[in-house]
């Protein structure tokens, strides 16, 4: 099992009356065995700016990240915010094209699509779907896709609770079967606790890396109430990221 | 989209081309002057014409012509376009140039163009592209501007590549504009193409006319101007206008 490491040394925007601003300094962790990875850090902390680097969107950076066997480009897939689906295809041609395979396996995306209760919306243009679904199709788009990391920001945020919790088990589902290392950025301690394998808590910007903590619960024991009770240990242990719990 | 179109839709501008007719044959017959021949002796030239095999000739030669200059243009204006609404420095650097083709006036273009190349086929289709490029690359590169960054984002994280981003991305979205500018690229080249004809060529829509024109026989010209605009309306019902409907399927 490769892995993936990420050390970014610097990260600065500049301003719009030109001055530099560092969003992230000093920033290192690493990823492997398929691990379920979220990252809590306050509001501006850099979190999508740290995705997009991953991600390859964002190039202007001092720092690396590569997988440990060199010379091996890794495939990374995305889940925005909000879903970006190409209006003029439709659902199926949607995760289609997101794949980097030569043949496409139609058989694994309608089942995919069959979880996620969208088997009759195969053939439906993305403007003809609820928000809801348009989340759920750049989801099937993202697990579709064959890649080493996988990259989602915020993919729940502002959906009502009932909705949130069902796309979370889902989420879970789906990452059990297809088995890869997901990095899941989130403000929500409570969403991150019940879904993450390792939570890593990152500062303010200039943002490094606070805490890296396993969560030692099993996954069929995350009630509400130990989640609660986690927290509180946590709290109690780590006084230097009380501020975030 | 809400559903407007009435019962019979070639109703209402069948009505409206009627009345044209009309009050061209009343005009006609109380100027009765051969300078407005009525649209019967313009049929009788229309059809003398079409059973001589000349209008055809022309029609198709001039048609060619706009094909080709059409083509190009549309080729090189989404190229450029695209390139000048990515890429800011290079749009500066280029704008002045564009402002200066937009101002030439197409006649100066089409002489410069024959003085410079001759009376050859090459200067006549190059002084059309000339002409209607400038209004292709402006249009496009105002859909380069507004693409949409988020959906280029995607492409990029999931490593389309430059082609797939193109085909899957980009011209979707420079569809409307390209469908803009071909519609009124076509109204636009048809006209500069008779010019050219009419200034350096032995053959086409533009000599006959300027030949009628010496011959003083106007109910040619009105003929040949007729079965040029039946000629260009058919192609925007047949081609243009299936071609919009098609890419409009997924609103």
């Amino acid at each position: 099992m490769n892995t993936l490491n990420i050390d970014i040394k610097n990260k600065a925007f500049t301003t719009a009356d030109k001055h530099s601003v560092t969003v992230i300094e000093d920033l290192q962790f690493k990823l492997s065995n398929n691990e379920f990875v979220c990252i809590i850090g306050p509001s501006g902390c850099g979190k999508t700016s740290l995705l997009n680097i991953i991600a390859g969107l964002d190039k202007n950076f001092s720092g690396s990240v590569s997988l440990s066997e060199a010379g091996v480009q890794f495939k990374t897939s995305y889940i925005f915010q909000n879903p970006r689906l190409l209006p003029w295809r439709t659902v199926l041609e949607n995760i289609q094209l997101a794949s980097n395979e030569p043949a496409n396996n139609d058989t694994k995306i309608i089942q995919l699509l069959q979880r996620l209760g969208l088997e009759d919306s195969l053939n439906s243009y993305p403007h003809h779907l609820s928000l809801g679904m348009q989340r759920r199709v750049a989801l099937a788009r993202g697990f579709y896709r064959e890649s080493d990391i996988l990259l989602m920001d915020e993919p729940l945020v502002s959906l009502d609770p009932p909705t949130a919790r069902k796309a979370r088990t889902l989420l879970i589902e789906l990452w059990q079967q297809q088995a890869r290392n997901v990095l899941f950025v989130t403000h929500d301690l409570d969403e991150a606790i019940e879904l993450a394998d390792r939570l890593i808590f990152i500062s303010s910007s200039p943002s490094h890396v606070l805490a890296d903590i396993k969560v030692d619960i099993a996954r069929s024991e995350r009630s509400a109430k130990n989640i609660e009770q986690f927290k509180r240990q946590l709290s109690s242990q780590r006084a230097d990221i009380a501020h975030l719990i | 989209m809400m559903n407007t179109t009435p019962r019979l839709p070639f109703l209402q501008p069948l009505l409206s081309l009627s009345l044209l007719i009309i009050i061209w044959q009343v005009l006609a017959s109380t100027l009765n002057t051969v300078v407005l021949p009525s649209p019967l002796l313009v049929l009788d030239a229309l059809i003398a014409a079409l059973s001589s095999g000349e209008l055809q000739h022309h029609l198709g030669i001039t048609l060619y012509r706009l094909a080709i200059s059409f083509f190009i243009a549309m080729l090189l204006g989404t190229a450029i376009g695209v390139a000048l609404g990515r890429h800011q420095k290079t749009n500066a650097f280029f704008d002045s140039w564009l402002v200066i083709l937009l101002n030439i006036p197409a006649l100066v273009t089409i002489i410069l163009c024959y003085i410079w190349f001759g009376l050859i086929e090459t200067a006549a289709i190059f002084a059309v592209v000339v002409n209607k490029l400038p209004n292709v690359i402006v249009t496009i590169r105002e859909g380069a501007r507004n693409l949409d960054e988020e959906l280029l984002e995607m492409a990029e994280a999931y490593q389309f590549g430059p082609l797939k981003t193109l085909s899957q991305v980009i011209l979707p979205q420079l569809y409307p504009y390209i469908m803009a500018s071909a519609r009124t690229g076509l109204a636009l080249i048809w006209k500069i193409v008779l010019v050219v004809e009419l200034l350096g060529r032995s053959d086409g829509m533009g000599y006959q006319i300027h030949l009628f024109f010496q011959l003083f026989d106007i109910t040619s010209i009105m003929a040949y101007t007729v079965s040029f605009i039946i000629i260009i309306q058919l192609i925007e019902m047949m081609v243009l206008q299936p071609l919009d409907k098609k890419s409009q399927r997924w609103k």
